[in-house]
């Protein structure tokens, strides 16, 4: 296992959506400076928009929306506990990127005028921006990639960052990690770091039972949540779960956002429409919840009702895009939009900023809270991001470290600490003998869904955290035959600390928020007095989670006290007709 | 690279992502689905040279089966799923 060290200027890590152009911004900005863009995959097609993506989630455009209505959406949304100021730097900076990528060849869905062709799926305004030729996004962003002479490295697993001293205080000084392939390790030294390795996407376990048919692309497995932990930095909304409304089994989004504006909607076993929005919210999922639990499950997506064209117009984005083999699956089970629902649960729970709000705390700058580290895209905090999002903060994030080197050199760290790595790394690969990693993993996730998974309830919630520390003795006995199962036992301690930390977040917020995403039976009330602050947790004195309270910055647009529980009208009172 | 675990029982799972040894290029150099799958489960068979699947860890994405210069591959829904 031989040692290899590179230095860079930049350092950026997951080559999926916000890695791309954190890369790409920077060496736009300073061509002179070296930028290494760095992936356990292949960057080419790494990342959640690998086959492409249905839609823009999130567009403010000009006659559309402003920045201030999504802003102010997002906040309602998300029940006030948000970073005015980091949405409106995405907010702000929408149309331009979208207009960007289109530069690049992006199809994005134009009016006969060619004007943007926007739909509304929110609850009350108009931002999904539809993709139905969305498949290619990724070859345009690694086209560009090349273009701007940007450094790639693919298979390697970033498995610690490196924190250096600056004087009296500590900033950034690189990262270390596995080569997959080779079983080799490499040391990175950098003045900048940029961490983009997405969701927890590996938290629960899907429904299932296997393990990588998860909603998330499963290499993300909450490497960045735990590295940014074990380098200093603050977390923060870890109790705001991620919990999507999928395709049962499958696993995969079905999508309301491509079908809503075409005419599809939710309905429960009696074929009535039970939610107002099918935009993705705590709060919608918890009315899917109840509808589910209520005796009025199963959950269905409907459109037997559409006209047939307007199902190959459907049938045509869904079974080619994003994730494609949507429609071998509905093949296999003898499922056709035109005279079947398809039936819908509730995914496992996750980490995610981008779907809901919890990740690595960051700024509008996208700075975290260790001085040169960076988070962009679904790993950092920023509500409701999405892939443009992604793009957006890994641009502000990329442009931003440009500037932070400026007369930098690498900051001196501790050649123990590469040591002590190393050793913790390759400790499987060495042992004669002991547990396999997907057998851990198997048990940890399914602990997760037995504890954590809401309705969120105390004493499971205390149990959970024992069985964790249990399967914490035994991350000492795994056992890896070759550098990818090596790879596997280092996902399992990451999945471990994103457990431990999502459980030390929910227990420490005693009141219930967001819906689904963190309702607790024994605090069943929302309770602004004392919880309307964000929850943040960081690595103690003692090496485990610490939880602490951060205030909500003022608000840019502040939110009248009839707008603010608009999201808390999501249920039909009325049944619909279907 | 070492050897096996011997605390350990292989389990068994189905095939899911199906290589047709007769299209395959793979002795030929292709290494297309090998470099591109996120999860790295796809390896070349030493015996025959060509690609199969060596984890139970597909996620079902299709980059090996859209990227495969012969049409060498078919990726099916993993059996827990179906
Ligand atoms: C199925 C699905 C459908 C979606 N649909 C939409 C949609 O229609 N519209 C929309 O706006 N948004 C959608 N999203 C959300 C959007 O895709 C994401 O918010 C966005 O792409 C996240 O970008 P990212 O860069 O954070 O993560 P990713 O693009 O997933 O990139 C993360 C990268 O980090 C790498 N990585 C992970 N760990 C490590 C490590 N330890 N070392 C090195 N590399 C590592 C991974 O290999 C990966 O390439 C969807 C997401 C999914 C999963
Ligand atoms: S891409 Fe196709 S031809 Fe090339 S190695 Fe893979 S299966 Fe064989
Ligand atoms: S479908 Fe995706 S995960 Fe499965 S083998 Fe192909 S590229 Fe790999």
């Amino acid at each position: 296992m031989e040692t290899r060290h590179i230095d860079v200027d930049i350092l950026v890590i997951g080559g999926g959506t916000a890695g791309p152009l954190a890369a790409i911004k920077a060496k736009q900005k300073a061509p002179q400076l070296k930028v290494l863009l760095l992936d356990k995959a292949n960057v080419k097609r790494a990342g959640a928009i690998a086959e492409g993506m249905d839609s823009v989630n999130n567009a403010i455009i000009p006659g559309h929306a402003t920045p201030e209505q999504y802003v102010k959406e997002i906040t309602v949304a998300n029940d006030g506990i948000v970073n005015q100021a980091a949405i409106n730097a995405y907010a702000v900076r929408s149309h331009d990127m979208i207009r960007e990528l289109d530069g690049w060849g992006v199809k994005f869905e134009k009016d006969e005028t060619g004007d943007y062709a926007v739909k509304k799926v929110h609850h009350l305004g108009a931002y999904v921006l539809p993709m139905p030729e969305g498949y290619d996004i990724k070859k345009h962003v690694f086209k560009q990639i090349r273009k701007a002479g940007v450094e790639v490295s693919n298979r390697l697993v970033t498995t610690r960052l490196l924190v250096g001293e600056d004087g009296p205080s500590q900033r950034i000084a690189g990262a270390m990690a596995l080569d997959s392939r080779s079983g080799g390790f490499v040391v990175i030294r950098a003045k900048a770091v940029v961490l983009c390795t997405g969701a927890a996407g590996r938290l629960g376990l899907p429904s299932s039972g296997y393990l990588f048919g998860t909603y998330e692309n499963p290499t993300n497995a909450g490497d960045g949540y735990s590295m940014a932990y074990h380098a200093g930095a603050e977390l923060s909304g870890l109790e705001c779960f991620q919990i999507n409304p999928l395709i049962k089994d499958y696993n995969g989004p079905a999508c309301a956002y491509v079908t809503g504006p075409f005419g599809g909607y939710t309905v429960n076993a009696k074929g009535e429409r039970f939610i107002k929005s099918d935009y993705w919210s705590g709060q919608m999922m918890l009315e899917f919840w109840r509808e589910l639990e209520g005796g009025n499950g199963p959950v269905f997506l409907k459109l037997d009702h559409l006209a047939e064209e307007t199902v190959t117009k459907i049938e045509n984005v869904l079974h080619v895009t994003e994730r494609p083999t949507r429609g071998l699956f509905h093949e296999g089970r003898g499922v056709d939009y035109r005279r079947d629902l398809v039936e819908m649960h509730i995914s496992e729970i996750g980490l995610c900023g981008g779907h809901s709000a919890s990740g690595v705390w960051v700024d509008e700058h996208a700075r975290t809270t260790v001085p040169g580290l960076y988070a962009a895209g679904d790993l950092c905090n920023v509500a409701h991001n999405y892939m443009l999002g992604a793009f957006v903060f890994g641009k502000i994030a990329g442009e931003d470290a440009v500037d932070f080197i400026a007369g930098k050199d690498f900051a001196a760290f501790d050649a123990g600490e590469v040591e002590a790595e190393r050793e913790r790394v390759f400790a499987p690969l060495l042992r004669a003998e002991g547990l396999p990693p997907t057998q851990v993993e198997y048990k940890l996730r399914r602990m997760v869904n037995d504890y954590l998974q809401p309705p969120k309830v105390t004493a499971k919630m205390e149990i959970g955290r024992k069985r964790f520390a249990e399967i914490r003795e035994d991350i000492g006995r795994l056992k890896a035959n070759n550098p990818h199962e090596l790879m596997r036992a280092i996902e399992v301690q990451a999945i471990l600390d994103c457990a431990e930390m999502a459980a030390a977040a929910s227990l420490y917020r005693t009141e219930s928020r967001w819906g689904l995403y963190h309702y607790r039976t024994d605090h069943e009330e929302r309770n602004d007095r004392d919880w309307f602050v964000f929850v943040e947790v960081r690595k103690g004195a003692d090496g485990r989670p610490e939880c602490f309270k951060r205030p909500v910055p003022p608000y840019l647009y502040p939110i009248a006290d009839d707008e603010r529980d608009a999201y808390d009208r999501l249920r039909v009172t009325a049944p619909l007709a279907a | 690279m070492t050897a096996p675990n011997p605390s350990a029982i292989a389990q068994q799972s189905a095939v899911t992502v199906i290589v047709d040894e007769g299209k395959c290029i793979a002795d030929k150099g292709c290494r297309i689905c090998v470099d591109v799958c996120p999860t790295d489960i796809l390896v070349i068979d030493l015996g025959n040279g060509k690609v199969r699947m060596a984890y139970d860890e597909c996620w079902y994405c299709l980059p090996c089966q859209h990227d495969c210069p012969t049409q060498a591959i078919r990726v099916e829904i993993p059996y827990l799923l179906r």
